[in-house]
């Protein structure tokens, strides 16, 4: 049995899973103020008297790290940044205390200057001065030669924990979101780790051994334990359940996936049925970062959005204003206007006619006229949006002829749908976007079987210069020598192994871990007349997807027993 | 986060997969360092600033700027098409206002390129600058246009293209063409009857620092544009000046070419060679992409940069003092001069020979040119090189008259396709090409 848990905003979604089927499922609405508590609540009324040896496996994703960084109770930091030659680097202080070094390491990881060590003791002895534990490195071009960032640590010796070096976090190319993302993790650090140490007490209490893993951001999970060093890599996860929920059916082309919520609508796609990820990576607050993270664009629409009469127009949102009149709230919603439509059921009838009837005053229309314009034009903005979505990520920069003229671009033959009114938008998206729309079997509970269900990710990136003689991979603090034959064919055979390998250490089962070289350049590196080697570059993932079953293998009968 | 001063449109377009040959200055790892050190510095994170792709330019924007020997297609590779589309694509960016200026950071480059093109010279087919620029005009309608070529290498096709058009004011700095590829660019070299002294050629000596530059652009160049008033200021942003670059003897360094673009402030740049790819162009462009956006570019530095190293010799300064002196002097009296040389003739000869260094070919050119007092003048091409081509190539100016219309018809029509191997007419009025061979 696998348990799927989705905290989300005002909601924590459970499953309880079995091959597949669901056995249980459980809502609740809850306070995020309390969040483990109600995390509880739903486990025990999830696993109310079952068999928990049985349970092999509890996935979570958590909105912890995200709401500590938005809600600014995170610890501080003391940063030390070596920003080399570039950007005036003043506007990347962002810890408590900023220390910038004057060493210098160039595109191709070569020192150009090392760094006084005297200001990394001073560093030191200020921290400890204004009592910051939580410390965060990062020098320009650590991807390429991380040795001055693990020369800092060294120096900084056992006196501060966490200590994040940046080229841990991502192998990507880009020092300011370097510097967010280091800063970030250090940050979360010690209010994740109470979390997740709760987490862990709360599920031996209860009598779970099975392991716990975490949601990531790029729809992945990874074992709580390797977590605890990664934080960052779990903050804004939840839309990555959604869309995990979405592909519990494989897809194989591309397509459009929709979660429409009370107040926003979540955009996000699959390009050849794997979820789009960020090209950088996700913005959380003002912070951009290198968090690897599905692509997911929101915009104000929900069910519960306001609907108002402007300029003789309906006009819906951009906010909520509170809950549907036909629960008693004050405005008109979509949500209204599909319970007067027949099509949803629940609260007031009455009171969601009255609402359309107003509206219809205002319109000279009768009530269910409104109600049929408001669905068109919930319809229409999500089509427009859609629409400008894909106009944006078909005009992603691509730095190759081949690409500019015979490259591939996202063109959706179908959409999934989940959320609250999936089922009565279906019809209306389909006709606006004019391709087929689905609405995924347990739409209302999609993003907690998305998490169930979700398996480990991984990412590498390998960089041989073989005029240097040298190979690094940032994110496993990998830099060795190599000699000057290595080709790319061996740096793709290196990286598959090696991804495979951070996966398996992430908490992949063997038979989840599907490696694949997503990028690939070999550059002959000339200089003179001669070329003196060759600049290979190799990026591998475990891409996200959905374990093969949802526990205890497929085979069963209809009773859910094997 | 950071905010630019200046909206700013990048064309980024390293073209990974072209190369003139694998061990070619102009080869797929030519932007590849200015690509690492463009998203490590996270340029793309910078409110104001927005990446485009660039557009595929069509046949008939070539056809508005050269004449292809036979045709477009047997020359012009899809690189170049894409290049000169990004070039197309930063113009369009500034004059739709998306953006307040744009840098079109693409190869192959282009201002060796001619208006007869047999084939690759100087690493250069097509003159993007020019196909942009006449692009913009037919677009957007006539316009008065600065180009400022600061490649190290004289700017010697784009001056033969606007060589009569007194719209386009081209000013070329570079090393002295007695000591460097293509050898041409001496301040004699001054525009045709329609445009003369509209072509400004500033030749400087080997060795050449910061310092001679910034009086240049401050002492010579900025007053001239100021005199001309464009609408538009376009950089031929070579940056081969540098003084690590393999090809070329000059001292020029990151923040002067970050100074120097902010001082000339062009609304649209294009970048054009540069081959010290790893010493000069990923701190190059940093620098040029700051001062674009208006940020502060003082942290930008080569990792070898030594001032006391490429100090100018003290003898340049003196020189170019002179030099610049000489060449405002001339640019003021221009029209007197024009008076002088063209009064009573008919029509103006120039005879060229055009080296086509990569493909090693010599191509040798008749160009006429009609004084015309009513419009800038028909300009006809005999041209035949060792290929085995001689062509008749003919040119109605923009601005040109009735009379020169129908002349440049008539001859087109009248030449007899038996004499040549091709015979090409450009009505830049109507926006025509026709060829028949």
């Amino acid at each position: 049995m696998i348990i799927g848990l989705d905290v989300g905003g005002t909601h924590i979604d459970a499953v309880l899973l079995r091959g597949g089927h669901i056995l249980e499922n459980v809502k609740i609405p809850y306070n995020p103020a309390d969040t483990l508590e109600a995390i509880c609540t739903a486990i025990e009324k999830l696993i109310d008297k079952k068999d928990l040896s049985r349970i092999e496996r509890v996935n979570l994703s958590t909105t912890i790290s995200t709401n500590a960084v938005l809600e600014g109770r995170t610890s501080p930091v003391g940063m030390i940044i070596e920003s080399g030659p570039g950007l005036e680097p003043s506007s990347l202080a962002c810890g408590e205390e900023n220390v910038f070094l004057d060493g210098y390491i160039d595109h191709r990881g070569r020192e150009v200057a090392p760094f006084r060590e005297g200001l990394v003791h001073e560093a030191s002895r200020n921290f400890k001065k204004r009592g910051l534990s939580a410390v965060g490195i990062v020098t320009k071009f650590s991807v390429r030669n991380p040795s001055h960032e693990v020369r800092v640590k060294e120096l900084l010796g056992s006196d501060f924990y966490p200590v994040t070096m940046g080229h841990a976090l991502s192998g990507k190319l880009n020092f300011p979101r370097r510097v967010f993302t280091t800063y970030l993790n250090s940050a979360v650090y010690e209010r994740f780790n109470t979390f997740t140490s709760a987490i862990k007490r709360a599920f031996e209490d209860m009598g779970i051994k099975a392991p716990i893993n975490v949601l990531k951001a790029d729809g992945g999970t990874m074992s709580l334990e390797q977590a605890t060093s990664l934080p960052v890599h779990t903050i804004l996860s939840g839309p990555a359940a959604s869309v995990m929920g979405c592909i519990l059916s494989p897809a194989s082309g591309d397509a459009v996936l929709l979660d429409v919520g009370g107040t926003t609508t979540d955009i996000s796609f699959l390009a050849g049925g794997v979820p789009l990820l960020e090209p950088q990576g996700i913005k959380i607050g003002e912070y951009p970062t290198l968090v690897r993270a599905i692509f997911s664009n929101s915009i104000a629409l929900g069910g519960d959005s306001a609907v108002k009469v402007e300029d003789g127009r309906v006009v819906i949102g951009p906010r909520r204003e509170g809950p549907p009149a036909a629960l008693g709230g004050p405005m008109p919603t979509p949500s209204d206007a599909m319970i007067v439509k027949g099509m949803l059921h629940f609260g007031s009838r009455e009171k969601a006619y009255l609402a359309m009837k107003e509206l219809g005053l205002v319109l000279g229309m009768d009530p269910e006229s409104v109600a049929e314009i408001i669905l068109e034009k919930m319809g229409d903005m999500i089509k427009n949006a859609v629409d400008g979505i894909l106009l944006e990520l078909n005009s992603r920069p691509v730095y190759t002829v081949r690409e500019l003229l015979y490259g591939k671009r996202i063109q959706p033959r179908e959409v999934r749908i989940i959320g609250g009114p999936a089922k009565v938008l279906a019809p209306v998206i389909e006709r606006k976007l004019n391709i087929p729309c689905a609405v995924p079997d347990n739409y209302q509970v999609a993003n907690a079987i998305g998490a169930a269900l979700s398996r480990t990710t991984a990412e590498i990136t390998l960089i041989a210069d073989t005029a240097r003689g040298y190979i690094t991979v940032p994110e496993l603090g990998i830099r060795q020598k190599i000699d000057s034959g290595f080709t790319l064919k061996q740096a793709r055979s290196m990286a598959v192994k090696l991804v495979e390998e951070r996966a398996a250490i992430l908490g992949a089962s063997p038979e989840d871990i599907e490696a694949e070289i997503i990028e690939e350049s070999c550059f002959n590196m000339v200089r003179g007349f001669y070329t003196v080697g060759k600049n290979i570059r190799v990026k591998a993932q475990v891409k996200p997807g959905i374990t093969g079953c949802g526990g205890e293998g497929r085979e069963m009968d209809d009773e859910g027993r094997k | 986060m950071m905010k630019a001063v200046n909206k700013l449109g990048l064309v980024f377009f390293p073209a990974f997969d072209w190369a003139i040959s694998p061990t070619h200055p102009e080869r797929e790892e030519r932007l590849l360092y200015t690509l690492d050190q463009v998203q490590e510095e996270g340029i793309a994170d910078i409110e104001g600033i927005k990446f485009y792709n660039p557009s595929v330019a069509e046949k008939e924007d070539i056809e508005r700027v050269h004449f292809c020997v036979p045709d477009v297609s047997s020359l012009v590779t899809e690189s170049h098409m894409v290049s000169a589309g990004g070039a197309i694509t930063a113009a369009r960016a500034v004059m739709e206002g998306e953006v307040d200026k744009a840098f079109a950071v693409v190869r192959p480059p282009g201002h060796h390129a001619h208006r007869v093109v047999y084939g690759d010279r100087g690493f250069c087919i097509i003159n993007i600058e020019a196909v942009m620029l006449e692009y913009v005009r037919q677009r957007y309608g006539k316009r008065r246009v600065a180009i400022v070529d600061t490649d190290c290498h004289h700017g010697d096709g784009t001056q033969d293209i606007f060589w009569n058009d007194r719209d386009t004011l081209f000013i070329s700095l570079h090393q002295d063409g007695r000591t460097l590829y293509p050898g041409t660019g001496f301040p004699e070299e001054f525009g045709g009857p329609g445009a003369f002294g509209y072509t400004i050629n500033i030749p400087l000596p080997p060795q050449t620092g910061e310092e001679g530059f910034l009086y240049v652009v401050e002492n010579l160049v900025l007053p001239i544009i100021k005199d001309y008033n464009p609408d538009l200021i376009v950089n031929s942003a070579g940056q081969d000046n540098h003084y690590t670059d393999p090809i070329t003897n000059m001292n020029f360094t990151a923040q002067g070419y970050a100074r120097l673009t902010q001082r000339l402030n062009p609304d649209i740049a294009v970048l054009e060679g540069g081959y010290s790819i790893e010493g000069a162009l990923p701190y190059v462009n940093l620098g040029i992409i700051l001062a674009l956006a208006g940020l502060d570019y003082s942290h930008v530095k080569e990792p070898d940069y030594d001032p006391e190293k490429i100090k100018q010799p003290t003898w340049i300064s003196e020189y170019l003092k002179r030099l610049c002196e000489e060449i405002y002097r001339r640019w003021m009296k221009k029209e007197d001069a024009a008076k002088k040389m063209f009064e009573g003739k008919d029509s103006v000869v120039r005879k060229k020979r055009i080296y086509y260094d990569t493909i090693g070919v010599l191509e040798k050119q008749i160009e006429t040119i009609r004084v015309c007092s009513a419009c800038s003048g028909l300009i006809t091409i005999k041209s035949e090189c060792d290929l085995g081509y001689s062509i008749l190539a003919v040119t109605i100016p923009r601005d040109a008259c009735p009379r020169c219309i129908d002349e440049g018809y008539r001859a087109y029509r009248t030449a007899d396709s038996g004499d040549y191997s091709g015979v090409y007419l450009q009505d830049r009025v109507n926006d025509e090409y026709c060829a028949k061979m």
